[in-house]
């Protein structure tokens, strides 16, 4: 046990569950308050268990959206966990029902903390540390938010709606590092806004990532850090290098989406 | 359709989507494009989101005080705030402009 501790890739898993599974009361505060009951927001935390796809999920349908458009924001906002779920298997190759577990605590964190170590053994523990220990603290602060949030009567009056909009923020924030990720947000920012008054809720949402999905197809040079982890939990050395590590074990130079031309870091 | 179907099929499909990857050869991770494409389109949707929850009701154009939400947030997250951090500062933010009489 003390043994176990003492790994470094155990260390930033369990600090990463902690600081991740705590918003787990924002979404349940939120869920409740955008009309979910409470074993319907336990229900998306246990089973759907992404947070940005959560939030999509509620926020289409606070903002009066149907469940065809809330679903379709959460599978588009997903897409990008399939991805990550070929680089765990690449990287980790989980065998039989491990396999079904690894996919579903497959999500931006338990990859980042997995994709930072260099060690297989300390991947394997960073990615079973922060996808677990993510799941259980996620799902616990979720109950807890939505007992909360049900007890606090009109979500307006505590500003919960203000909530939402700085949770969906804060999901955005890291990944607008450079130009690039930035103007995408502000075009598809304003393709949103535009779209708003001619179609009915919910879908303006999936015109953005229309167009989101128009210029990842034109567009030649890749998007660095879009389709890096939201968090990083490795701040030094790897910070200045964006995602250059996570590199798989054989022929390495293919295995991050997002490098930049030039070479690692 | 009851909000439940939706639930539960959203969740089948995220997990249906995290699965896949597990069942796909390690060399179709060569195809650029459909990173690009998940890494734009993840980018274009939280943007999409912002200002939806921001800026709208319903089919109109609003402001109210979940604009003070974002500036909040914003500024928070350029002084590095944490994530809980964040949300409780937007949150501030729209509950004492309400209290304030706007929006």
């Amino acid at each position: 046990m003390v043994k176990i501790l003492q790994s470094p890739a155990v260390k930033v898993g369990l600090s990463i569950s902690i600081a991740t599974g705590l918003y787990g009361i924002s979404f349940g505060a939120l869920a409740v308050a955008s009309g979910l009951d409470i074993w319907q927001t336990i229900a998306l935390s246990l089973l759907l268990f992404s947070g940005g796809s959560q939030f999509a999920f509620i926020g289409v349908v606070s903002g009066g959206g149907t469940g065809l458009a809330a679903m379709s924001a959460s599978a588009l906002l997903g897409i990008r966990n399939g991805i990550y779920g070929m680089q765990m298997n690449a990287l980790l190759s989980p065998r039989s029902w491990r396999k079904l577990v690894a996919a579903q605590v497959t999500i931006d964190e338990s990859t980042a903390t997995a994709s930072g170590q260099q060690d297989p053994a300390e991947q394997r523990r960073g990615f079973w540390t922060a996808g677990v220990g993510i799941f259980l603290l996620w799902n616990l602060f979720t109950a807890v938010g939505a007992l909360a949030g049900n007890a606090l009567g009109d979500p307006k009056q505590w500003g919960l709606d203000g909530a939402a909009v700085a949770a969906f923020l804060a999901l955005l924030w890291p990944r607008l590092k450079g130009k690039e990720p930035a103007a995408i947000a502000v075009v598809c920012a304003l393709a949103t806004l535009l779209a708003v008054p001619f179609v009915p809720s919910g879908v303006p949402i999936l015109v953005a990532a229309a167009v989101a999905a128009v210029i990842g197809w034109f567009t030649h040079k890749p998007v660095p850090q879009g389709m890096a982890p939201d968090i990083e939990p490795y701040a030094e050395p790897y910070s200045e290098h964006d995602c250059a590590h996570m590199v798989l074990p054989e022929d390495g130079a293919s295995a991050r989406p997002g490098r930049r031309e030039g070479g690692q870091g | 359709m009851s909000l439940w179907f939706w639930i539960l099929a959203a969740c089948v499909i995220s997990y249906a989507t995290k699965f896949a990857g597990y069942l796909v050869p390690a060399k179709w991770m060569k195809n650029e494009r459909m990173s690009r494409i998940a890494a734009t389109m993840t980018i274009g949707l939280l943007a999409s989101l912002t200002v939806v929850n921001a800026f709208s009701t319903g089919q109109q154009l609003t402001l109210d005080a979940r604009v003070g939400a974002l500036l909040a947030a914003a500024i928070a997250l350029v002084l590095r705030a944490p994530f809980l951090v964040v949300v409780i500062a937007g949150a501030a933010a729209a509950a004492l402009l309400r209290l304030a009489g706007w929006g």
